[in-house]
């Protein structure tokens, strides 16, 4: 079924609806995206823009009412949308990890440290107590714990946010994945340790050829680490491309538009400029293109959804008006 | 004692207690009769208690013979079985009891005075509860920790014992049995609204009409309560069929009410003493009677506390 | 952790003080116990001869300081009606109690936990809204009537268990205990089901709210990603964290069974201290309706202690806050 030469993670064409009460929610809506082996995937977008919902499907970890109704995860050529229940438990934190957003939320407030690593562990492998306990310290001192031994024995609340964020790392890391999802790591950290988090995932990459996918609404951090980038809005990937280059050159208004409301140094004292109105309830979609009704380029063709196309190699694009000129 | 209680009110507060989830509902009505309706047995539960209420009021006009009429209860039709004829010439639907009285008369009546009392006992332990629970909230500092004490010691005692108590000291009757009941429950309310009118009183809306200079009686009634009331109407509900329990197992161990005026539960003691003998209608008609009050409540109970709960709305 | 402890122990002892004044002021005013003890023909002589040697002449305050000193002792008075000392009366009838509230507990905890869990797990499956709607039925169902209703079709009409009194006894580790015996198990079985209902459906709907609060938490979700088994996220993550409020409220309610005990006990006649406090309030026999509170007292102040410290070992949490404070 795998194969070595299929890169790491492929997802093609996803669809993950919700299916709530008050109608359908389309989450994600035909996502398609590569992850190559040692590369960085920026996902960015709203909150609500599905990122969040991606990166659960890849892991099968979507709940009810939501499921993915479409499209294939292809997992080094494996297709994980039809992958049994026993088998995705056997690839999540093995070979597929992920972190979340919020590390206060995480881990088990009435669980010791190293209970939570060493079940990590032994739910893959046949590992004694004492070995799973020297790999768990190894790993709270690969991502920087100090006195590590002491600290396995610790409860979630002896430690402070950024701590805890690096355990949670130190049990995606623990069976060596090769592919980690990593879900707005450090949006609720303080910049000073998000920096140092960074700078620590970045280097385990390169070192272990782990591909990442990097979810976040912060396209400073996106700069920084990823190799590629995918611009999502209501449930869409509208741009994508390498991140040098979409950020450069940004050909989706929208893209446009959130790269010129971020605050910079070399804009100071001019207005920032902002993207008018509001991200779209899912459940009431406008017609056509979702971002029409905010954009500043609209036209008649609008009114139906864009395809996908490849404006130049390397590039996709969802857009019936893009930005082709050379940027402002 | 009282410090169990405090870490209780953590572990509940942190586990998905009723109390602390009520903050902020401002369902407009119709969208909470929607949600209530979702519920079939909570629908079904409403129209049987109102049913209840409604035989329960117009007793005097629905009962076949009047139990309380000394003079047409003959001691000669005791016992008799379901379908059988009293000496009246009226048929016994669900049998006589022991003094001779139609059971179906003497449950509407008995309906009548457990509900009544139910619904008297909480009423009146509301009232006193609301009052105290919102003073210790707004007072707060050593007022309120003492008043809480007091809740917590109490509440720390089970209902039943704190009752028993009570009515071996005043006795029996129904004005002796509702004071037992109303102490018995005050503290429950007095609990609940002080939680939430701490939660409350926290709110922008509070302190703008504390800046706009209102007084703090206004304040407190006008502004504060009618945010409280959700969990108190929830409370209410469970507390009235907690209640009609309550006076029911009192009057079967002999206190509570008297025998001349018999409740549910005293009509059911009452036939207990029949029942090795096989005359099992003197006990169990007037417990499924009791049983279908109680349910209906509570079953409404249950769906308003999750209708009128935010946090359980995805 | 000792400061913790101690200033429990303060606060338990202040609550013993203020019940043990309530108590006997309430009891206090209950009938006229030389009403009892003297025959009716007896002349007021007698009965002043009676009343004064029985200190029920003295004012009220100076008979509550002879109690309390008597009680420090360990003297609550003798019973009116069996001439005995009322603290051994209750003392005797302690263990079948204390039995009876066991099984109970054990009962609503074997099955109320996994029944609550598996509700909490798939709130939407039929059995899960069949379990939800037992509970209520548990939470409405008056307990002395369903001792009636299981009397009438077990013993009267079934006849497979008896319907009244205790089977026998065995003394095990110094305690008479009834329960290991077939006789002495199928006396208690229907009591017990009886007290146990009640709480069963407690343990149910907390075990419910707790395993549906902590399946939206984000560390199941992690411990999901972890690749770990459904079993072991149920049994290790979810039930340590619903444990918490189950033994908090569990420990706390112990009491209440106990409490409540009086209702069952006085359905099957079983031989408890519940039943000998009922036919002592029918009897006006103050002395063992003083004592019966006292010791109710001293019960629930020890539970709750007992419970703090249960909750503090349980929750890391609680366990800081005691350092802090």
């Amino acid at each position: 079924m795998s194969n070595a030469q299929a890169p790491t993670l492929e997802v093609r064409d996803l669809q993950t609806y919700f299916f709530t009460k008050g109608g359908i929610a389309r989450a994600v809506d035909g996502v398609s995206f590569t992850v190559e082996r040692g590369k960085v995937l920026g996902l960015v977008g709203e909150s609500g823009s599905g990122k969040t919902v991606t990166g659960f499907s890849v892991l099968g970890l979507v709940d009810e009412p939501g499921r993915v109704v479409g499209g294939e995860i292809l997992y080094h050529g494996e297709n994980l949308v039809t992958a049994s229940p026993d088998r995705m438990r056997a690839l999540r934190g093995a070979n597929i990890a992920m972190i979340f957003q919020d590390p206060m939320m995480t881990l088990n407030p009435v669980l010791r440290i190293d209970t939570q690593m060493i079940e990590a562990i032994q739910a893959h492998e046949q590992v004694s107590d004492d070995d799973a306990r020297q790999r768990a310290r190894d790993a709270l001192g690969q991502v920087g714990i100090p006195s590590p031994d002491e600290r396995l024995r610790s409860y979630p609340h002896q430690f402070s946010g950024g701590m805890r964020q690096r355990v949670a790392i130190a049990i995606a890391l623990l069976n060596k994945p090769d592919l980690i999802v990593a879900d707005e790591p450090t949006t609720a950290l303080d910049v000073t340790i998000q920096g140092q988090i960074l700078f620590e995932v970045q280097k385990l990459c390169e070192e272990t050829g782990t591909a990442l996918i990097w979810i976040t609404h912060d396209l400073s951090v996106v700069a920084g680490l990823a190799d590629d980038i995918c611009v999502m809005y209501a449930g869409r990937v509208v741009e994508q491309g390498a991140v040098d280059n979409v950020l450069d050159r940004p050909m989706h208004p929208y893209t446009h538009g959130l790269i010129g409301s971020v605050p910079s140094r070399n804009k100071r004292g001019q207005p920032l400029s902002q993207i008018p109105g509001m991200t779209p309830s899912l459940l009431a979609l406008p017609e056509g293109c979702a971002f029409s009704a905010r954009c500043p380029r609209v036209g008649d063709a609008c009114s139906a959804i864009p395809d996908v196309s490849a404006p130049e190699a390397g590039r996709e694009l969802r857009c019936h008006y893009p930005i082709l000129e050379a940027a402002p | 004692m009282t410090v169990a209680q405090d870490n209780m009110d953590v572990a509940v507060a942190a586990h998905g207690d009723d109390r602390d989830k009520f903050e902020g509902v401002q369902t407009p009505f119709r969208r909470f009769l929607s949600d209530y309706c979702e519920s079939k047995l909570a629908v079904i539960g409403f129209f049987v208690i109102s049913a209840i209420t409604l035989v329960a009021i117009f007793a005097p006009l629905l009962a076949p013979t009047d139990p309380y009429d000394l003079a047409s209860v003959s001691i000669m039709d005791s016992r008799l079985a379901p379908g059988q004829a009293m000496m009246t010439g009226t048929t016994a639907h669900l049998g006589t009891d022991g003094a001779g009285r139609d059971m179906v008369s003497a449950m509407i009546y008995g309906l009548r005075i457990s509900l009544g009392v139910g619904i008297g006992s909480g009423v009146i332990a509301m009232v006193i509860g609301i009052s105290v629970g919102l003073f210790s909230a707004y007072a707060g500092g050593r007022v309120d920790s003492v008043v809480m004490r007091i809740v917590d010691i109490q509440l720390s005692f089970p209902a039943i014992l704190v009752a028993l108590i009570l009515l071996v000291t005043l006795g029996k009757g129904v004005d002796k049995t509702i004071i037992a009941l109303v102490v018995v429950q005050w503290a429950y309310y007095a609990r609940t609204i002080r939680g939430t009118a701490l939660v409350e009183r926290r709110r922008e809306y509070i302190e703008s009409a504390v800046c706009l200079g209102l007084s703090e009686r206004r304040i407190m009634f006008r502004h504060l309560l009618p945010n409280c009331l959700a969990p108190m109407i929830v409370v209410g509900t469970m507390q009235v069929a907690h209640a009609i329990s309550l006076e029911a197992t009192l009057s079967f161990l002999g206190l509570g009410m008297p025998q001349t005026e018999p409740s549910l539960g005293r009509l059911i003691s009452n036939g207990f003493e029949y029942i090795m003998s096989g005359k099992y209608w003197i006990s169990v008609y007037p417990g499924i009677a009791l049983l279908v009050t109680i349910v209906s409540i509570n079953l409404v109970g249950d769906r308003l506390r999750d209708v009128l709960n935010p946090r359980l709305q995805k | 952790m000792s400061v913790f402890i101690i200033r429990r122990l303060l606060q338990a002892g202040l609550v013993v003080v203020v019940m043990s004044f309530i108590v006997f002021s309430g009891v206090f005013m209950v009938g006229d116990p030389i009403e009892i003890l003297v025959s009716d023909d007896a002349d007021q002589e007698e009965r002043d001869r009676m009343i004064k040697s029985m200190g029920l002449d003295k004012p009220f305050i100076v008979q509550y300081g002879l109690f309390v000193a008597k009680a420090v002792q360990g003297d609550l008075g003798e019973s009116f009606v069996f001439n005995e000392p009322a603290l051994l009366l209750i003392l005797d009838r302690m263990p079948a109690t204390m039995e009876l509230a066991v099984v109970a507990l054990l009962i609503a905890v074997v099955f109320g936990i996994p029944l609550g869990v598996w509700a909490g797990l798939k709130p939407d499956s039929l059995a899960s809204k069949s379990i939800m709607t037992g509970s209520i039925l548990g939470f409405s169902l008056p307990t002395f009537w369903v001792g009636i209703m299981m009397i009438l079709l077990f013993a009267v009409y079934l006849g497979w268990l008896p319907s009244t009194g205790r089977g026998d006894v065995q003394v095990i580790l110094g305690m008479p205990i009834s329960v290991f015996s077939w006789d002495g198990f199928s006396h208690v079985l229907m009591p017990a089901v009886n007290l146990a209902l009640f709480k069963l459906s407690l343990v149910i709907r907390l075990a419910r709210a707790g395993t549906r609060e902590v399946m939206h938490q984000d560390y199941i979700k992690f411990a999901r990603a972890k690749g770990l088994s459904d079993s072991r996220i149920i049994l290790i993550h979810v039930m340590k964290n619903i444990m918490i409020p189950v033994v908090t409220v569990l420990g706390l309610e112990f009491g209440g069974l106990v409490a409540f005990s009086v209702v069952t006990e006085t359905v099957f006649a079983w031989p408890g201290m519940g039943k000998l406090l009922i036919d002592s309030i029918g009897q006006l026999d103050r002395p063992v309706i003083v004592a019966y509170l006292m010791i109710i007292v001293f019960l629930f102040v020890f539970i709750n202690l007992f419970v703090d410290i249960l909750y503090s070992l349980l929750d890391p949490r609680v366990r800081l806050q005691d350092v802090k404070a």
